[in-house]
């Protein structure tokens, strides 16, 4: 899985491109956890993520409690199957997905 | 469309996760299965698998695919010889909770629950056997 990561400010964009699976979880969890600091804006895009399993929701579960705490996380361009994922598991209620 | 069986056997290792997702995409692509079945079926592959690896105590797992190409549907078997695990005992997580209350466990095999068409758990002699079935349209 590729990341691409850019912080301005108070902004953080993170594109994730490939899988969100249990090996490659970790990695999005290393350029999130204990980086947040002063990040008021976590923007995620995942045009070009292809699927997503229980680790990866982990990791964004985790990543939303600390958002909601000292502002917004919004996620983008999620395509259909793991819209699915995100409504099945009630992530959907929990996560901003536009 | 003609029937196909075939196996494989990995190390119980996290790194083989994609080893048998690729396994089984490729054994799947002549049926033309749906983009989503696939998917699925992957990420079925990913949490059974893990839950294997992490808890079972076994240092292989084996995985049978089955095809039934009249009805288009797979049917995936994880056979491992590690202690007895039911993963459909596990109680479904409230998937109502808000963030601060939602638990870290049970997702997976909720998951997997959910999405596929059909799953099956049964222990035979020092065995654990698990079944999932997807239809691939």
């Amino acid at each position: 899985m590729q990341i691409k990561k850019n912080v301005e400010g108070s902004v953080m964009s993170i594109a994730l491109e490939g899988r969100l699976d249990t090996m490659t979880a970790p990695l999005l969890e290393s350029e999130i956890q204990g980086k947040l600091d002063g990040i008021t804006d976590l923007q995620m895009d995942f045009e070009k993520l292809v699927y997503i399993s229980s680790a990866g929701l982990r990791v964004l579960l985790s990543a939303q409690k600390v958002m909601n705490k000292q502002g917004k996380m919004v996620i983008k361009n999620v395509c259909a199957e793991i819209k699915e994922i995100f409504e099945v598991t009630g992530f959907s209620d929990i996560l901003t997905v536009v | 469309m003609q029937n196909l069986e075939k196996e494989i056997t990995v190390d119980s290792k996290l790194e083989n996760i994609d080893t048998l997702t690729e396994f089984v995409e490729q054994a799947l692509e002549p049926y033309n299965p749906s983009p989503k079945a696939v998917m699925q079926i992957c990420v079925a592959i990913d949490e059974l698998f893990s839950n294997v690896v992490r808890y079972s105590g076994s240092s292989k797992m084996k995985l049978i695919l089955d095809v039934n190409g009249d009805v288009l549907t797979a049917t995936l078997t994880f056979i491992d010889e590690g202690v007895e695990y039911d993963p459909l005992a596990k109680k479904d997580p409230n998937v109502k909770l808000p963030a601060e209350d939602r638990e870290i466990g049970g997702l997976g095999i909720f998951l997997v629950k959910k999405t596929m068409d059909g799953v099956e758990y049964k222990r035979d002699g020092q065995q654990n056997i698990l079944k999932i079935v997807k239809k691939l349209t």
